[in-house]
Parts: C-alpha cells; structure tokens; sequence
C-alpha cells in the first residue's frame, strides 16, 4: 500500500499517536539497535571518562544513573509515578552500609543484602500503593517514604541519626580484590550494565509488553484476562530492589549515608534525571543523572540556587521538552533520515508505538 | 502511660494543639480538593503558596509595617492572584496532558519558590509576634487556653464552613461542582470554564496563603515548613477521600487530634501515625473513609 499515496502511513501514524494523546510521552530511539548503541557510546564513554574527570564523581552519577533507570522502569512503562523510591535507597545505603561497618560483611554481601532488603519493603508498600492508581499513587508512595524518613530519624542506635553512618569500609570483593581505585570504578561501571541491561530484558519481555498495554489502556488489559494490580506490584518490587542497587552501591563509593538518602527531595531528583534524560528511554536515566548530578557538583557553591534552577528545568521540560535529551535527539535524527529519504515512504511516523518504545 | 493519669490542663493543651493542626490540614486539604476537583491535578506547590502566606506576612510588617490584620486581608489577595497567573501562564497549556505532568510541574514551581526564599532568607525559622489584640489566654480553673489558638481555631473553622456553603448553596458553586462533573457542558452553556479554572486556583492559592498568615505567629516561618505539612495532609486527602467537603474537614480534625493523643499516650510514634492509619484505611477501603467510589 505503500506507493499509493503518502497519506495513509501519516494517518496511521496520528491515529496511534491520538490514542495516547496526552499520555505520558515515553520515548525512545527509533530501533532496538539504536538504542543500544547510543548505550554503548555512553559505556565507552564512562570507561575512560576517569583519564580526564574525578572517578568518585563519575561513580556517584553511575549509582544514580542505576537509581533513575529503577524510576524509570516504573514511570515510563508502568506509567506510575513514584514520590517515595528514596525509601528503598535510603534502606538500601543503611543496610549495605551497616552490614558492611559493624558485621563486617564483604561488599557484594552487604550490596545483596541491601538489594533483598529493598526488595522486601517494596514488595509490602507495592502491595499497599497499587490499590490506587494515578496522583494518588504518587501521593501514597510519598506518604509510606515520609513514614520510613521518620523511622530513621527515630532509631539513631542504627541509622547514627543526624551523623548517620560514616567511614563505611569498602573492604575487598569476595574477600579477595580490594575495593579501591580502578577495582572500585570497573565494579561500578558493571553494574550500572547490569542494571540497564536487567531494564532492557524486563521492558523487552512478554512482561513488558503487558505492562505497557495495562499503561495504555487498563480497562482492555482487564478484559483481555491480565490482572492489572498483580503486573504493577511486581513491577513496583523489581524498581525498588533496582533502587536499592543504585542505594547500596552509593553506601560503598561515598563511604558515608545520612538522612538526606532518605528525605523527600532524593525521591524527586531521580525523577528529575528521568524526564531530563528522556521518560521511557534506556539510556535517558543515565544522561540525565549525569546532567543534574554535574549541576549539583559544579553549581553547589550557589547553594539554594541549585533547587530553584532544579524547580526551572521540571518546569521547562514539562512545559516544551516532554521526551527529555533522548527524545530530542531522536526527533534530530529522524529529520535528518527524513530529509535523506525524502522521496522514499518510510515515514518513520508509520510506527505503532509499541515498536517505538521497545528501546 | 494512661491518658486518664494526666493532670487535666496538659491533657486540654494537646487536644487544643491537636484541633489547631487538625485545623491547618483541614484548610489546606480543602484547597487541594476544590483544585483536584475541578483542574485534576495535585497541587504540589501548595505547601509553598501556604509558605509564601507566612513568608508575606513577615515581610508586610518588616518592609512596610504592615501588621498582622492588614495581612490576614492583603496576603491572600495576593497568593490568590499569584495563583491565577500560575494557572494561566504554566498549568493551562497542559490541560490536555497527563495529570502526572500537572504534579511534576507544580512540584517543579514548589521548588522554585522555596529555593527563592530559602536563598534570601536562609532556612533558619523567622519568629512573628502574636497580634497584641489576641496575647494572653483565657483561664476556665486550671485550664488555660491562649486567644490566638482560639481565634485560629474559630476563624480557620469559619473559612471552612463558609467555602462548603459557598460551594453548596451559591450560583458560582453550582457552576463549579457542574463544572468538575463535565466542563464541556457547561462550556455551551456560555459558562467561562477557562476563567473558573483559574479563579479556582486562585481561591485555592488563597486559602493556602490565608493558612500560611494563620501560621506565622504559631510555627517558625521558615522556608521548607510547606513541604512538611504538605505530606501530611497528603495522606489526610488519602484518608478522607476527595469526595465530600464535610469529610475533608471531618478527617483532617480527628487526624489532627489523634495525632495529639498519640503524641501522650506514645510519643515516638507521633510522627508516623498518619500514615500508619492512611496504610490501613487503604486495605482497608481504597477510595478513603467519604470517597466515592471510582
């Protein structure tokens, strides 16, 4: 149907974009490939980034970079919004950090025990926010984190209170390779890898493809015998625990967690990173916690002006850039191939979405 | 420890506390649910247009010796024109989107503000005088009770009752409740959905902003005091539920009070027992003690 007129693929193509008119913009790269290698540019990039730029610094982006994807899994393909996922990163840097200070446990020990940790509590609160949906999801997802801050406040004999726990050792891995410089830099890079690639098979899953089609439209879901709620709890549980990772690993490499891993505002900034890196996207978290994790370090000595520039860009990439850097750089690409292709019918725009979005 | 074992004026002081908080989180969650109904979103910056009421009125009487009266009527004009710009300029053009987008780009205006004050101010708490029409305190035997937390309780209680009347009984709350309901219909009658819109927001900014005028001479004006209660009376609209007015105000005074009881009977849990019950009352019945069900 292709030569008959150029019509046709364009109103396809409104037609499924109408569908989800207003939705959450989720975006990605136009294929499964191109995603991936803008993924391998960005790991390339960060293995060699310590020749030139402070390794802890970069290494704190990698932990966020994890913390956001968890956000990210969530919001671009469940669609839910979570106030409250610095619950499972605080819980997660406490325990990986206590276990590693005072039992003396080995790294990946204490790194696991804080992801099952996380787990565990994502698994009770996932329970209790997917009976509602929407803003008041979002509004008990930031009501159960506020009750979990409160919980660290009140049993300082654990937490260390106001001090919270400092010099966390870093030990060596299994008790062999000590965790320090380039050791502690591959490890980190690794298992940034491992959790954008845990994102990509879950998103690319079966699972995945009802997770979206519940986003969608839930009515249809429902009917077509999927159990909407079973699919977000689950959802729910494996970003909590993603969190947690990105919340253990912090404990190891910052040596320090305090009550800010916990507070309300580490909820919001990785949602941040994910709107600005592009909602959906598999390598939108990543860029965008190098963005704001950059501004934060280099802007820090403007204090207070750090959260109002951090209020500005919500608001700008509300209001003008809902796909984020990726979405940007995607809609460049696709006028370039538009304008190499021109005389061609494969417009882009002739995509179901679903295909859109598998990256 | 047993509530019956305490001296009878510190039982009276927490309840009187209790009502007052109870009566902070009745306003704000009125303004949030009026918003939600009619703009379908959450008004993050809520908690900062209630900042922005106690930051004004500190500034009225520093800057212009405007004293605390003068404040009870100008801040909320302001807060509310404020809010309608707000709503014209940055929420309208989302209309149409996700109502997640609408909470990210309140949260995102919440940060503005509050990163703006907390850069001129800093983010050690401000003290303001009570009014000296409203010091002292009325003594029934051995109770005492202050007259500015008598006055706030009355006035707050007011404006509460007054705003369900005017949403119940008026020709403009007719044409709001019509316009939650379906705005499109009321768009042909030759309503202004539009300008309602905004005049909601306003009113709701309003009411937030009066809140924070109330607050200012109890709590510290500082510039995060916002986002602490916001939370709260987050899960006070969970518990209660966005449907009814009455509940709202029902919820938010017996949450206030249990929080103070708890706060004698077992301090440490103080802080957490609102959401504890929002937990239950979402097993429990997920649409909120008075919420319709969806």
């Amino acid at each position: 149907m292709s030569h008959v007129s150029t019509a046709q693929p364009d109103t396809i193509g409104m037609t499924a974009e109408g569908e989800r008119e207003g939705a959450i913009v989720a975006v990605a790269s136009n294929t499964n490939r191109r995603a991936l290698m803008l993924l391998v540019v960005l790991a390339v990039a960060f293995a060699f980034a310590p020749l030139v730029i402070y390794p802890v610094f970069l290494m704190k982006i990698m932990c966020f970079a994890i913390f956001a994807s968890s956000v990210n899994l969530l919001l671009g393909h469940g669609g839910l919004l979570s106030f409250g996922h610095t619950a499972f990163f605080g819980l997660a840097a406490y325990s990986t950090g206590y276990l590693a200070k005072n039992a003396g446990l080995t790294p990946e020990l204490a790194l696991i025990a804080g992801v099952v940790a996380s787990l565990m509590l994502g698994a009770v609160f996932g329970a209790i926010a997917v009976r509602r949906s929407g803003i008041y999801f979002a509004m008990i997802t930031l009501a159960l984190a506020q009750f979990v801050y409160f919980m660290a406040v009140q049993n300082p004999q654990v937490t260390g209170g106001e001090d919270g726990l400092q010099s966390i050792p870093r030990g060596a891995l299994f008790g062999v390779i000590p965790l320090n410089g380039t050791a502690l830099y591959v490890f980190c890079l690794v298992l940034t890898l491992f959790a954008v690639a845990l994102v990509h098979r879950i998103v690319t899953s079966p699972f995945g493809h009802v997770l979206r089609a519940i986003r969608d439209n839930r009515d249809r879901a429902l009917t077509l015998g999927y159990k909407p709620e079973r699919y977000q709890w689950i959802v729910y549980t494996l970003s909590a625990g993603l969190a947690g990772l990105g919340g253990g690993l912090k404990a190891l490499v910052l040596q320090v967690v305090t009550l800010t891993d916990v507070h309300l505002t580490n909820s919001a900034e990785p949602i941040l990173m994910t709107l600005v890196g592009g909602i959906g996207s598999l390598s939108g978290p990543v860029i965008g916690a190098s963005v704001i994790v950059a501004i934060q370090y280099y802007l820090s000595p403007f204090g207070a002006w750090v959260t109002v520039l951090q209020g500005l860009i919500f608001i700008a990439c509300v209001l003008a850039f809902k796909s984020g850097v990726v979405g940007l750089l995607t809609a460049i690409e696709t006028r370039i191939r538009q304008f190499r292709t021109r005389q061609g019918d494969k417009n882009p725009r002739g995509r179901t979405t679903d295909e859109q979005e598998r990256s | 420890m047993d509530l019956f074992d305490l001296p009878l004026p510190i039982l009276f002081g927490q309840l009187m506390l209790g009502l007052l908080n109870g009566s902070f989180y009745a306003m704000l969650s009125l303004g949030l649910a009026v918003i939600f109904g009619l703009l379908n979103i959450v008004n993050f910056a809520h908690g900062a247009q209630y900042m922005l009421g106690a930051f004004l009125t500190w500034m009225l009487l520093t800057y212009l010796g405007i004293g605390f009266w003068g404040a009870l009527i100008i801040v909320p004009i302001v807060a509310g024109l404020t809010g309608m710009v707000i709503e014209r300029v940055l929420i309208a053009p989302l209309a149409d989107a996700d109502h997640l987008y609408g909470l990210l780009l309140t949260f995102g205006i919440a940060l503005v503000i509050q990163g703006g004050f907390q850069v001129a101010y800093g983010a050690a708490g401000i003290p303001y005088r009570i009014p000296e029409a409203l010091a002292g305190g009325q003594r029934f035997g051995a109770i005492f009770l202050p007259n500015y937390r008598l006055f706030v309780l009355v006035v707050s209680l007011t404006v509460c009752i007054g705003l369900w009347l005017a949403i119940e009984k008026t020709n403009l709350g007719a044409y709001l409740r019509a316009a939650t309901e379906n705005p499109e219909l009321v768009s042909v009658f030759g309503i202004n959905v539009p300008l309602l819109v905004s005049v909601t927001y306003g009113l709701g900014a309003a009411l937030a902003g009066f809140a924070g005028v109330l607050a200012a001479p109890i709590y510290s004006v500082n510039p995060t005091m916002g986002v602490e209660l916001l939370i709260i009376v987050f899960a006070v609209v969970v518990v209660g539920g966005m449907g009814s007015i009455a509940g709202a105000v029902v919820t938010a005074l017996v949450l206030g009070l249990i929080e103070a009881l708890t706060k004698i009977v077992y301090p440490e849990a103080a802080s957490i027992v609102i959401f504890v019950i929002m937990i239950i009352v979402l097993m429990v019945r997920p649409t909120g003690i008075f919420g319709r069900t969806a």
